[in-house]
């Protein structure tokens, strides 16, 4: 995939020419030294992650059922005319959507929020820090058995259990999971991606220049003032590299829609609707339709997000 | 970009200079009360699913939810297969063969590729960095059924090692920032010694580039191992029955079986220990490799 990003540092990345420039035999032998070690994985990263795009993109246009192996063949625009008429898909964009803005949105709300306040001094904040890692470290499927089992269950759930224990015999008892199924799986995703958000924005606090900010005290600036005209603008890019990042992660997300709801209740995102297709009902051609339309609007957000990762390269330097 | 956001935005080893240090005000109390009442209430879920492991299935079904009661390692006993159900054991080991394996792969590609694109950089080397970058944007969804439909072919479903080439490519952009980041911090002064002392390239990275960024690679692995461990997707869809790995096993446990709580809390805890271990190990460098090296 080629976007358009500035490239960073133009003319220091340019490898330096070989001194002796007239042999270019040399300068080939030279080039070819210099690209040696990178080949092995690039040709890997080729081989097996753009290839497949290309079967994809074949076989989406392919009438192609593994339960009717005899009824192959071409069949034009056919699957994307299904697949963009279909509820069930157009459903699932909106899922995929509010899921991923949902997770990402609240997840840098409560991550900065964290950050800011992990950015002080205070008794045990290496504890604290490592407290609010562990959710991020617990394997996703796993993630989402403890809350779908351990917490949102009606009746034996950690929620309800509180419920009772804080209101009485009388208490609420919801069935979270049927109630608010999209709002159950945010929750959970919230939980495991706040850490994520926390850890950038912290970074990017841990990088301020405190030089600066001392002097904007001295001359008299409130603390708001400090935060509304210095941290939020040099937050601003962490804050869009941690949106970006969590977009990318959580548009894919596939084993908290699979575990918690299973795709049932209005919850099948793409990749799960996509699994489904093929896995499931095996229609191959319609799941590559749908894989090259995901694939289409992916491009959009990775392009940006790749034009933010390039700027902070870029400050980076060399 | 304005003056302002360039100004600071190299992230420097300021870690431990804290903002406003001196004055432990009571607002400033209130607000490090504040936080580990957040981080409490974060970590409680693993609290609670560590201790509802330990209760036998009774006492972990409980409404409301009976925190003292007497603790057992009966569930798990149970889960790694004291009573009858399928043993942990083969998934487990399927999970670290495929993480294990595929993070070598990773290691042995990314090093000498990392090396082509910061210390003899290659001509538009960043060009090839964001290619690697943008191998990890796209949905990998999307590329799903033809890597199954190859696997079938060459008759390589089911198969471990399918899973170990589909890890490698996962994580090799990854890794590619991340030790690209850490051999542009080697002095140039160093590499020009062994250059001039005639080491070639396997002996410069063997005997001088690779002990200098130890940490970096230890790092490195350790991340590429928690994606690999991780992952569901392709393996539920390229495995069945031998090649299972823990997250596939775990997904036995998406309907509620009776009595079976504290077990679910013992195989979820017991399949995360690997990641716990290796993420708290890694705490310092998680940022690095989660940006993609974008974060020092």
């Amino acid at each position: 995939m080629s976007t358009s990003v500035d490239r960073p540092a133009g003319a220091g990345a340019q490898a330096p020419a070989p001194a002796g420039g007239k042999d270019t035999s040399l300068q080939r032998a030279g080039d070819w030294a210099r690209r040696a070690p990178l080949l092995p994985a690039l040709i890997f990263m080729i081989l097996v992650t753009q290839l497949p795009f290309i079967g994809t993109l074949i076989i989406s246009f392919m009438n192609w059922n593994a339960y009717y192996p005899d009824q192959i063949g071409f069949n034009g625009l056919d699957n994307y005319i299904t697949i963009l008429t279909s509820p069930n898909f157009l459903s699932a964009i909106w899922t995929t959507i509010l899921l991923t803005a949902g997770v990402v949105l609240t997840s840098l709300v409560l991550g900065t929020v964290i950050a800011l306040l992990l950015d002080r001094a205070f008794r045990g904040r290496g504890i604290v820090r490592t407290m609010m890692i562990t959710p991020f470290l617990i394997v996703p499927v796993a993630a989402a058995l403890l809350w779908k089992h351990a917490l949102y269950n009606p009746s034996y759930g950690l929620f309800n259990g509180m419920l009772t224990l804080i209101f009485g015999e009388n208490a609420p008892q919801p069935d979270w999971i049927s109630q608010w199924p999209l709002g159950s799986i945010i929750a959970s995703l919230v939980w495991q991606w706040t850490p994520f958000m926390m850890l950038i924005i912290l970074a990017g606090l841990q990088g301020r220049p405190l030089d600066v900010i001392e002097a904007a005290r001295i001359d008299g600036c409130s603390t708001w003032q400090v935060f509304r005209y210095m941290t939020f603008p040099h937050l601003r890019q962490y804050l869009e590299l941690g949106g970006l990042l969590g977009s990318i992660y959580v548009v894919q997300n596939f084993d908290a829609v699979f575990t918690i709801t299973s795709g049932a209740l209005g919850t099948a995102n793409l990749p799960f609707i996509i699994y489904q297709t093929f896995y499931n009902a095996k229609e191959y051609g319609q799941a590559s339709a749908a894989g090259v339309i995901t694939l289409i609007g992916t491009i959009a957000i990775a392009t940006f997000a790749l034009r933010v990762v390039s700027s902070l390269f870029r400050e980076e330097g060399r | 970009m304005t003056a302002l956001e360039t100004s600071g935005a190299k992230p420097t080893a300021t870690k431990e200079i804290p903002t406003n240090a001196p004055k432990p005000s009571r607002g400033a109390l209130l607000l490090g009360v504040a936080a580990w009442v957040i981080g409490i209430i974060f970590v409680f879920p693993v609290l609670w699913m560590l201790l509802t492991s330990l209760h036998s299935e009774t006492n972990a079904a409980t409404n409301p939810p009976s925190f003292f009661a007497p603790l057992t390692l009966e569930s798990w006993a149970n889960f790694f297969g004291a009573s009858s159900g399928a043993s942990p054991w083969p998934p487990l080991i399927n999970s670290a063969t495929a993480s294990i394996i595929s993070t070598i792969l990773v290691l042995v590609l990314s090093i000498p590729a990392a090396y082509a694109l910061s210390i003899k950089p290659v001509r538009k080397w960043t060009d090839v960095m964001f290619f690697f970058l943008s191998t990890k944007m796209l949905p990998v969804v999307a590329g799903l059924l033809p890597i199954y439909l190859i696997a079938q072919f060459a008759g390589m479903l089911d198969n471990i090692y399918t899973l170990v080439i589909i890890y490698t490519s996962m994580n090799l952009p990854i890794a590619v920032w991340m030790m690209r980041s850490f051999l542009a911090e080697v002095p140039v002064e160093v590499l020009e010694a062994a250059a001039m002392d005639g080491c070639g390239l396997l002996r410069t990275l063997r005997q001088i580039v690779i002990p200098m960024v130890l940490p970096g690679i230890a790092a490195t692995s350790l991340i590429c191992f928690i994606f690999s461990w991780n992952e569901l997707l392709f393996a539920r869809v390229l495995t069945a029955t031998v090649a299972q790995t823990a997250p596939v096993f775990l997904t036995g446990f998406v309907t509620s079986q009776g009595l079976f709580l504290a077990k679910v809390c013992a195989a979820a805890l017991a399949v995360s220990l690997p990641v716990l271990i290796a993420g708290f190990a890694a705490q310092d460098k998680l940022v690095q490799g989660l940006s993609l090296g974008a974060i020092k």
